[in-house]
């Protein structure tokens, strides 16, 4: 069988899964137009997405320069957040901070999604492999999220790098249970056996057979992944064992306005509803993804909005 | 007689499951010559489809092993084959059709994709040259309109269909052997005869064997050129399926064809049933597993195992007292 290794690119199977990527989005599109809260929320993410990519640009004030004889200002048309307790503008810090929760949360999302997902199809086919791995796996799961990441970060010190490798790892373990789980079920069905009986093989199996029937589960997971690492990056900030102090996360604001909560309200509030509105939008897409993916849910959906 | 196309001698397959092992298929031989259709009968767990998946070394391994035997194909023994060198003789030489036709398409991949799958793998054709050879595959089997059909997924054919894609997918390097494991089952009776007939002309054509696994004893009589009948993991009775018909000499046999309506029966003649129940696999009863629910039985039959012995030329049967067996008693 010296077949396999030389087909090369013509071993492209009709449609790749861009194709079916293209029709998930498709389809996600349309459902924004008659679905006002996942339309409500898309537009809000990729709004987070806009003031992420352009804060420098967008920023009025230097975010680092401290004034302190403007400082615990209210919100004003000058300062449209208030200064926090050094006469910094909390609003340049806050869209500053958008950049660190989307690059933390879109690098976890995609790390743990990527490795996860391959380990998961390579151990579902080794039982040995299989049985060690998902033993490490229980153990990772035992821990909360949180005091794990900080346990690791304390192994490995704060910096942006680390605290996305942190929560990398306890996604990953997440993201293995699930998919392994969902390969384990494909395995036993018709079709794949019905693939083995034409001699296809087991890695063309996992790639092209196995893979495009679970894109929708990995799809739901990584919208959620991807509101929970930014909950867990803020938490971690929060809890000063994430990015250092004096980069702007919304974590980091909100444990500076903590110690001025009476008189300066709205120094953590602006961070938090921040970090309030882009975990609900993300997690409400994950929502809306997963019942027009899910056909049997969708046909029920329809008959309660016709009720 | 000539070499045979298959071979398998003294093939033991177990399993070991949490109520023990069990012997799914217990010192089983019999021949399929090139371009003959042989059928395996039996009823449900009798290890018929046990048999078909250890010829193509699917058994799931554990619990499954095969412990013992032989599975000579075209002079090379396939128990002896790496597991590499069994995967490019499945679906080259020996192609495989499945019960439910519902299920054995994959729900994401086109038509097209997964007819051609085969054609890249082992012929090493180029991906034009694979879709081109898809679409005649797809004519090949009676399917209208195969330019549209190439580009739809599973979902969008009805049952028949499917059950037809499926025999070009298995057809699509004209192997030497077709098994069709319970192939028809799944489908209403008038596709079921069509299915079938576009079976037997598919292979005739490639002349290519095709070995019928099923529980329907209607299909036999009609397509089968040879029966083997199997109970608990063992061969009952091999023959001429005339033969087995007009003079079987197995009381599981004649039980079979008691069972199953007949036109030439005298109207409100009641079937009669086997009486009894399968055995349990783990805790066969002793000397012959049928002898419970056997109405032949003697006391020979619940301490000694009976061999299955050749009585006349190409029959052969298991039974102490088959001199007596007769449909008609």
């Amino acid at each position: 069988m010296t077949k396999t290794s030389d087909l090369g690119s013509e071993w492209q199977l009709t449609p790749p899964l861009s194709t079916r990527l293209r029709g998930m989005l498709g389809a996600t599109g349309k459902a924004a137009k008659r679905d006002i809260v996942l339309g409500m929320s898309i537009s809000l993410l990729f709004l987070g997405l806009f003031l992420a990519v352009f804060a420098p640009t967008l920023a009025r004030t230097d975010y680092e320069r401290t004034d302190p004889v403007n400082r615990m200002l209210p919100p004003s048309t000058d300062n449209w957040f208030g200064t926090d307790n050094w006469g910094r503008d909390v609003f340049d810090r806050t869209i500053v901070g958008t950049r660190l929760s989307f690059l933390v949360g879109f690098s976890v999302t995609l790390i743990s999604t990527v490795v996860g997902v391959s380990i998961a199809l390579i151990i579902s086919y080794f039982r040995i492999l299989d049985a060690v791995m998902m033993r490490f796996v229980d153990g990772f799961l035992a821990f909360p999220t949180i005091l794990l990441a900080l346990a690791l970060i304390s192994l490995i010190g704060p910096s942006i790098g680390n605290v996305i490798i942190a929560l990398s790892v306890t996604a990953t373990a997440g993201k293995i249970r699930l998919v392994r789980g969902a390969v384990l079920s494909l395995r036993e069905s018709t079709y794949v056996e019905a693939a083995r009986a034409v001699g296809v093989p087991v890695p063309r199996i996992l790639m092209f057979h196995v893979l495009p029937n679970i894109v929708s589960i990995i799809i739901v997971q990584a919208t959620f992944t991807l509101a929970s690492a930014i909950l867990a990056e803020a938490s971690l900030s929060f809890l000063g064992a994430g990015v250092p102090e004096y980069v702007p996360s919304w974590g980091n604001i909100i444990a500076t306005g903590q110690g001025y909560i009476q008189v300066g309200f709205h120094i953590s509030f602006f961070p938090g509803l921040f970090l309030t509105v882009t975990v609900l939008a993300v997690v409400l897409i994950g929502d809306s993804i997963r019942d027009h993916l899910d056909p049997k849910l969708r046909g029920r959906l329809r008959t309660t909005a016709q009720q | 007689m000539t070499e045979a196309l298959l071979s398998v001698e003294n093939l033991h397959t177990q399993f070991r499951t949490e109520g023990g092992l069990v012997q799914a298929v217990d010192d089983v031989s019999f021949n399929i010559q090139a371009g003959e259709t042989f059928a395996l009968v039996g009823e449900s767990g009798c290890g018929k489809s046990v048999t078909a998946l250890s010829i193509m070394g699917l058994i799931p391994n554990p619990p499954g092993e095969i412990t013992s035997g032989s599975i000579q194909f075209g002079g090379v023994d396939l128990l002896k084959l790496s597991s590499t060198e069994m995967r490019s003789i499945r679906g080259s030489k020996i192609g495989m059709i499945f019960q439910e036709p519902m299920s054995s398409l994959n729900p994401v991949l086109t038509i097209e994709s997964q007819l051609a799958e085969p054609l890249k793998i082992h012929t090493g054709l180029s991906a034009s040259a694979a879709n081109d050879r898809a679409q005649e595959l797809i004519d090949m089997v009676g399917i209208p309109d195969s330019k549209t059909r190439l580009k739809q997924y599973p979902h969008e054919l009805s049952g028949g269909q499917r059950q037809r894609i499926m025999i070009a997918m298995a057809m699509a390097c004209a192997p030497r052997l077709l098994i069709a494991d319970e192939a028809t089952t799944a489908l209403d009776v008038t596709i079921q005869a069509q299915i079938l007939d576009l079976m037997q002309e598919v292979t005739e054509k490639s002349g290519a064997a095709l070995l019928i696994i099923t529980h329907n004893l209607g299909i036999v009589a009609r397509y089968a050129d040879r029966v083997a009948v199997m109970y608990a993991g063992k061969l009952r009775e091999v023959g001429d399926a005339s033969d087995i018909y007009a003079a079987s000499q197995h009381p599981y046999t004649v039980g079979l064809l008691r069972s199953v309506p007949r036109l030439d029966s005298e109207k409100g003649t009641p079937l009669s049933p086997i009486g009894g129940e399968i055995p349990d696999l783990t805790n066969l009863p002793g000397g012959c597993a049928f002898n419970p629910r056997c109405q032949w039985a003697v006391d020979r039959c619940s301490v000694e195992e009976p061999e299955l012995i050749e009585i006349s030329q190409g029959k052969q049967v298991a039974c102490f007292e088959h001199a007596s067996v007769s449909l008609n008693v």
